[in-house]
């Protein structure tokens, strides 16, 4: 994956850096020595690494004001970062830049039950904003698997998605407000503890910008109460196709579960053979979540079911009690695990319309042969928001080109029946290049321009998002503006 | 009046202007600028509906109408519950899809499901220099770039003309019941609206209104789920007045959504968007000839005499007031800093200053 040259000038500076930075920050908020450096180098896209010039660690939205102001005037790229736990590459360094990571802007500012919001700071972890407040009966809803590491900051980067977002929607409709500061160092607030924004909806556009129109170091969050109860079901099917269709049949009745996962054969193997969560061997399994008090859930499981029996599945199965519950997930929360154990993975995220699962799958199959790398395919089926794991051996010379080639493939696929190249994880570096597949050149300006504005010396996370040869002369200005 | 059958006629019309355009859905909403008018309305139908993916494509000038009775028929809706401002604003002509989006419009459920803004998934439109742009897609979940989709929807056609959105469409429920609670004022209203949406029985709209002294209360869903729901808020409302159920409550969550009350009376009408506990509060402060509050007090109409300074009147607060009928400032005034974001957005979009200039903010000095 190509990166822009690092710039010397700025390297050259480095001394000049660290002396301006540790007027604004606390001696073990500024890391600079090289052997620390490294642990900045990636995030969870671990195949591309490159330590970065500097890393800061502020602790409140004043510093990251002073730090953006001074990396603003000496010319430095910043590439902000959460927890580091992203896929696409969203926080990968470059030689010449400062990392600025929220991780210690991590407290509760405050929490108002009447209206139904908590205000904290980025660096919190999505799954201690619910800790938060579970003990009172609440909950913070967008839940991405990655939750137990990844931080409110880079759910905002991405507008992180999760497993439960058919009914609750993703983060960009719970965030309710942020604190953001500009790349030259102004803060500015946006929206707040009220619904709706006054003129143009900033907000919608920051949230999932992937850090490149300021950094965001509080955010209200809309908190919900928890549904009384919540069950799944597991079922079995003998064709990915019925598995789709049972998939279309159960919302097309109206019925909107609160989730509903997809598990192919390869994927199913896998599973059982790390979790052994007692899963049924066939094609293709769906496992359905509805909430609500017993009486609500029997009522909907009801109808789920007999939808389910009109496509023969070969296995039906209703958890009794909170222990088969969490069998029936065990399993798919094992998946990424179950995987890893096996082989080297790359996990795609394309997004298609659910009425092209079943020929999206059988390409899938298809273009795994071509390739000699086996796929395993996990996903959201409700939103159609597919996981495709390629297996493929990181030792290997040649396997992970191989694989990102096959990878690319598929997200083409994806955008081809009208869908997009990332549902939940967001371009990064990783499907940076594919954005021309699903966008025009025109569509891509607009998005440039709105960077222009935000951030016209064009230093906040540069490399990331758009084709290097679409941002290429806008960042040479900014070089050149040093 | 201009009216393009193509988006590329349109497209043509705007890279060939040189001065102001109104830019009209089906001019029901208000806002209606100086300048030479374009209409969306012959951009009109549905491009795909697939009720298996709960997805509908449709050109910005069809009906509202059109796409409710289309889903209707599917046993689904816009969940948003796009508000009718004709009997508000005392307008005529027939609202669009693409005007909903356009102003975000959305009802009495956005507290439970989201606005206008979280219903659409993807939008075309044609730019101030004349060109199409589209912006998001078909599916419900899609991070690929910036979201252009949210800052489209409520821009008021001052980014861009829509000519096409894509939105998330959603099963309508079988049933519906509404308990109404009778209280003493805004602070008992507020306190029993924020007890039930801060329960688990999912609340889909919670509103006041202060000339009846009655909090209202819907939940939706299949018969058994709306019968075991309206009993568990009785228990849980019990203690904050006397308790009574509608059991046919669509005609009045269609007044509370176009805020029927206010229709027929003169004056000002202002919307003021506000942290629920603030409202009570807020309502004095405004001292208004009436008062509606939706979204859980997160919502108030009020109705002023003509020319009443309210933003005077309310002074600092987490939220904003929007004036909706009457001449004067429509939307709140920015800080300094978010201000320069939005006029610097409106010269990249629009660099000629075309569409609907003014509309939502005075043109900064160059």
């Amino acid at each position: 994956m190509e990166m822009p040259k690092p710039d010397p000038n700025v390297i050259a500076r480095k001394a000049r850096l660290i002396e301006r930075l540790s007027q604004v920050l606390p001696a073990d908020g500024l890391i600079h020595d090289p052997a620390e450096t490294r642990a900045y180098e990636c995030d969870a896209l671990t195949a591309y690494r490159c330590p970065p010039l500097l890393a800061v660690l502020p602790g409140s939205t004043q510093e990251v004001s002073d730090v953006l102001r001074i990396c603003h005037e000496e010319g430095v790229p910043v590439v902000p970062r959460g927890s580091g736990t992203s896929l696409a590459g969203g926080a990968l360094p470059t030689a010449d830049c400062v990392i600025l990571g929220v991780a210690r802007m991590n407290d509760v500012l405050d929490t108002n039950y009447d209206d139904r919001t908590i205000r904290v700071q980025t660096g919190r972890t999505n799954l201690s904003v619910t800790g938060a407040v579970e003990e009172d009966g609440f909950f913070y809803a967008p839940d991405p698997s990655s939750q137990l590491a990844c931080a409110i900051a880079g759910n905002i980067a991405m507008n992180s998605g999760g497993a439960h977002c058919l009914k609750y929607g993703v983060t960009t409709n719970n965030l309710m407000g942020v604190t953001m500061v500009q790349m030259d160092g102004t803060v500015v607030e946006i929206g707040g503890a009220h619904l709706d924004c006054s003129g143009l909806d900033l907000l919608g556009v920051v949230c999932g910008s992937e850090g490149q129109l300021g950094v965001v170091t509080e955010a209200t969050l809309r908190i919900l109460h928890k549904p009384e109860g919540a069950r799944p079901v597991l079922m079995g099917f003998d064709s990915n196709e019925v598995a789709g269709a049972c998939v279309s049949d159960i919302i097309r009745a109206g019925l909107l579960p609160v989730a509903i996962e997809f598990m192919d054969r390869p994927c199913i193997e896998a599973c059982e053979a790390f979790a052994k969560a007692g899963y049924p061997m066939c094609e293709a399994l769906l496992i359905v979540e509805v909430e609500g008090s017993e009486a609500e859930i029997d009522a909907q499981l009801e109808r789920i079911n007999e939808i389910a029996r009109r496509h023969n599945p070969v296995e039906l199965r209703e958890a009794r009690d909170a222990d088969e519950a969490g069998r029936i997930w065990l399993g798919r929360k094992s998946a990424f695990g179950a995987m890893g154990q096996i082989n080297d993975y790359m996990c795609l995220d394309g997004t298609i319309p659910v009425s092209e699962l079943p020929l999206v799958l059988r390409r899938i199959g298809e273009m795994s042969e071509q390739f000699g790398l086996k796929v395993a395919n996990v996903f959201h089926a409700g939103d159609g928001n597919m996981h495709p794991l390629i297996l493929f051996d990181a030792n290997k010379p040649g396997d992970l080109e191989l694989c990102e080639e096959f990878g690319a493939e598929i997200l083409k696929l994806c955008v081809e029946v009208g869908g997009c190249l990332t549902g939940e994880h967001g371009v990064g570096i990783e499907k940076r290049d594919l954005m021309l597949h699903q966008y025009s050149g025109a569509d891509l300006e607009a998005q440039l321009r709105v960077k222009d504005v935000f951030d016209p010396a064009w230093l906040l996370n540069p490399a990331k998002v758009f084709p290097l040869s679409v941002t290429e002369s806008r960042r040479a200005v900014a070089q050149a503006a040093e | 009046m201009l009216t393009p059958k193509t988006e590329a006629d349109l497209a043509e019309i705007v890279a060939g202007s040189q001065g102001g355009l109104c830019i009209r859905g089906g001019g029901t909403r208000g806002g209606a600028v100086p300048g030479e008018m374009v209409s969306v309305a012959a951009l009109s139908g549905v491009e795909l509906y697939e009720p298996g993916a709960l997805t509908l494509v449709v050109r910005a000038g069809t009906p509202v109408a059109e796409i409710e009775t289309l889903l209707d028929g599917e046993g689904q809706r816009l969940a948003f519950e796009p508000m009718d401002h004709r009997g508000l604003l005392g307008t005529e002509g027939t609202p669009t899809i693409g005007g909903v989006v356009a102003a975000n419009v959305s009802g009495p459920r956005r507290i439970q499901t989201g606005a206008a803004r979280d219903h659409t998934l993807g939008v075309r439109f044609v730019d101030g220099r004349g060109d199409v742009i589209r912006n998001g897609g078909r599916v419900m979940k899609n991070v690929t770039g910036y979201d252009l989709v949210k800052l489209m929807s409520g821009s008021f056609g001052t980014l861009g003309i829509l000519t096409e959105v894509s939105l998330k469409v959603l099963p309508k429920a079988d049933t519906q019941a509404t308990l109404q609670v009778a209280v003493a004022n805004a602070a008992a209203a507020v306190r029993a609206m924020s007890a039930a949406l801060g329960s688990p029985f999912e609340v889909s709209g919670a509103g006041y209104d202060p000339a009846t002294g009655l909090v209202s209360l819907r939940t939706e869903g299949f018969d058994e789920q709306v019968s075991y729901r309206i009993d568990q808020l009785k228990s849980r409302m019990a203690s904050h007045g006397d308790l009574a159920v509608l059991d046919d409550s669509a005609a009045f969550w269609a007044g509370m959504r176009d805020v029927a009350p206010f229709h027929g009376a003169a004056g000002d009408v202002w919307r003021v968007s506000c942290a629920p506990s603030a409202a009570p509060d807020l309502m004095a402060r405004a001292a208004a000839d009436a008062a509606l509050l939706d979204w859980g007090g997160g919502l108030i109409w009020l109705r002023l005499p003509q020319g009443t300074d309210l933003r005077a009147r309310l002074g600092q607060y987490d939220g904003h007031a929007t004036l909706v009928r009457g001449a004067g400032v429509r939307f709140e005034p920015k800080p300094a800093a978010l201000a320069a974001i939005e006029d610097g957005l409106r010269r990249q979009f629009d660099p000629k200053g075309l569409f609907n200039p003014g509309l939502m903010a005075a043109p900064a000095e160059a």
